[in-house]
């Protein structure tokens, strides 16, 4: 276990790095980032001062350097457009992100799991078929557009629940069940097949001959075979909502990362694009890297080799 | 005689179909068999001929599609049949076990092997972790594993073949089982490990006073460790007798030729090309009158078409389906 947690951790931190650098060049060769901030009619003399004054005139490398040893250093640099500290503006907006993400997981795991397992064990039956229908319904439905019907229909309508604001639990129900409802079909659906493939093994069979309970056979023995893809899958899903729910943050007003970086792409505001991008990059490589984890405690085959 | 009493197991009539898409499959037909209490029973056929099925049948473990009538299937004098699926769970495991063909495959990748033998114990005995656990040490010393304190705490990619046999073995035997099902349990392993590990299911078998149905394709590894012998062809029982009457005077084709195809170190002669059947096993989908092996058959004639199913007696405890009488069958049949 030791040498495995050792293993991964060293490929998580040259990812990082490579996704840094990545990163890094990309928004700076996404166009010239001083004109963009100089504005349409600047004068090249006026771009060059801009230039000179971000250090935008030195080699990419010399750059990269110098913003990588004050990002170590806990230094993100300042929004050009706030001036305040990018790694302030990132920490004030960032637990709302990160509450409504594993909200949202918690939520499409809750439904994917249980639903998935049914699915699997009433196989081609009508459970089955409601099941994919749920499984279709979620996937197919735009989340914005889901969100929206949510706010219409227990907002306005029903007047249950808060639509907008991230002051207390209640305000994160709908985006939850918007997003949730996005993620969910995937991990259901893995659920379902990881299920059926292992409820075929010779080692059920044997659970079976034990004379076990169905709820042994199916969670304890079945079930524990059938999640290590899902674990997986669950990693790259909250990665995806900690990065993607830009929209959905948008349409419930939640004051998150995802209407951060949408705001200061539109604003030019490059010091608070490199950093979420690094920041979601390193989300994402310690999700991988959990789930890594995860896995090896869940199976011996990955922990001992 | 045995008397009732020692009659662990006794099946009646037990027929499986399976819906297929061109029709239905037959895959056991009519069968009788019991298994009696410290002894032997081998089921001997060739794969797809109905032997692994009329097992799962009787541990109710078919799989869904397929559908068993049986006029009784009673286990300990309790009717197997009558039991609801929880009610059988409670005898599975517990009062019958048993051990499958392929070890590697047989037990659960993600649990240690401690844990896969005690939940057995837990679940019909209700005892605690503890008991479990010293019954599950006590049983994996028995069965010839050194250090079962520490290869309870292994997983089983750890083992190689023949242990996870052993530790399959151990798992059947944690509740003291008064029946053993053992399906091909050593063709799977090494040559080397085989004879080992039939030998122990032998000794086991006196120790813990168990019948045992052997299931295998092997008649050679039967000879030695069966006290009666089943032949099954294409789902039916073409020839039972004890193990004696079957070696010394087969009766039914399909067994002389099972019996020729057995390697007899220092009998047979070198660079003789060993007995084979030829043909393969006909198709179970369907009514088929008649004996299923006359397609195979030297002798087959005729009449074999619509009779050969009839069960017939040698002697007592000797009986075969074939439409021959005795005399020609043995004198066509036997080699000099």
């Amino acid at each position: 276990m030791g040498r495995f947690f050792v293993q991964r951790l060293g490929v998580a931190v040259l990812v990082a790095i490579t996704v840094s650098i990545i990163g890094f060049a990309l928004l700076r060769v996404s166009g010239d980032l001083a004109a963009d901030l100089a504005g349409e009619d600047a004068t090249p003399a006026e771009i060059a001062e801009i230039a000179a004054l971000y250090g935008l005139d030195r080699p990419l490398h010399e750059q990269y350097l110098t913003w990588a040893a004050d990002a170590l250093g806990g230094d993100l640099g300042q929004s050009l457009f706030t001036n305040e500290p990018v790694m302030d503006l990132i920490l004030e907006r960032v637990g709302v992100t990160i509450l409504l993400s594993v909200y949202s997981l918690v939520l499409a795991l809750g439904i994917a799991i249980p639903l998935g397992v049914l699915a699997a064990i009433r196989a081609n039956t009508s459970i089955d078929r409601a099941a994919l229908g749920v499984a279709v319904f979620g996937q197919a439905i735009p989340n914005f557009w889901f969100g929206l019907i949510l706010i219409y229909l227990f907002g306005v309508l029903l007047r249950w629940l808060p639509i907008s604001g991230s002051s207390s639990f209640a305000h994160f129900i709908l985006p939850t069940v918007a997003l949730g409802t996005a993620v969910m079909p995937a991990l259901m659906r893995l659920t379902r097949t990881g299920m059926l493939e292992v409820l075929e093994a010779d080692f059920i069979r044997t659970a079976r001959a034990k004379g076990l309970r169905p709820g042994a056979v199916f969670f304890k023995h079945a079930l524990r075979n059938a999640v290590l893809p899902v674990v997986s899958l669950s990693a790259v899903s909250l990665g995806f909502l900690l990065g993607g729910s830009v929209i959905v943050e948008t349409v419930f007003a939640l004051n998150g990362i995802g209407l951060l970086a949408y705001e200061s792409i539109l604003r030019s505001d490059f010091p608070v694009v490199q950093s979420i991008l690094v920041f979601v990059s390193l989300a994402y490589i310690v999700l991988t890297l959990a789930s890594d984890l995860i896995n090896a405690r869940l199976d011996p085959r990955i922990r001992l080799g | 005689m045995t008397s009732e009493r020692d009659t662990i197991l006794r099946v009646r009539d037990l027929s499986v179909d399976i819906p297929v898409p061109s029709g239905t499959l037959h895959a056991v037909r009519n069968v009788d068999l019991s298994a009696i209490r410290g002894r032997t029973l081998a089921i001997v056929g060739e794969s797809g001929c109905g032997k692994t099925m009329t097992a799962l049948a009787v541990m109710r473990l078919l799989p869904g599609r397929a559908r068993l009538r049986a006029r009784e299937i009673g286990l300990e004098g309790t009717d197997l049949r009558s039991l609801s699926d929880k009610a059988f769970s409670a005898i599975r495991g517990n009062r019958m076990a048993m051990i499958f063909q392929d070890p590697m495959t047989s037990l659960n990748p993600v649990y240690p092997i401690g844990d896969q033998l005690e939940e057995i114990h837990i679940r019909h005995r209700g005892s605690g972790r503890r008991e479990a656990r010293e019954r599950a040490e006590y049983l994996l010393a028995r069965v010839g594993i050194v250090n079962p304190g520490t290869r309870l705490r292994q997983f089983p990619h750890q083992l190689s073949g023949g242990l996870r046999q052993r530790i399959m073995i151990a798992m059947a035997l944690m509740c003291d089982p008064a029946l053993i099902v053992a399906d091909e349990p050593t063709t799977a392993l090494d040559v080397t490990v085989q004879a080992q590990v039939l030998h122990l299911l032998k000794d086991l078998q006196a120790e813990f006073d168990m019948a045992l149905i052997l299931i295998t394709h092997d008649l050679g590894i039967v000879a030695r460790i069966a006290d009666r012998i089943a032949v099954m062809y294409a789902g039916r029982i073409v020839e039972t007798g004890s193990s004696r009457q079957i070696f010394a005077a087969p009766t039914h084709p399909y067994t002389q030729g099972l019996i020729d195809c057995i390697p007899y170190p220092g009998k047979t002669e070198r660079r003789t090309a060993l007995g084979s059947i030829p043909g393969i096993v006909p198709s179970l989908v369907g009514d088929a009158p008649g004996c299923m092996f006359r397609n195979r058959c030297a002798m087959a004639e005729e009449r074999c078409r619509d009779g050969g199913n009839v069960e017939r007696s040698v002697e007592d405890g000797h009986s075969y389906r074939c439409v021959h009488p005795v005399e020609r069958l043995r004198g066509t049949m036997v080699p000099s």
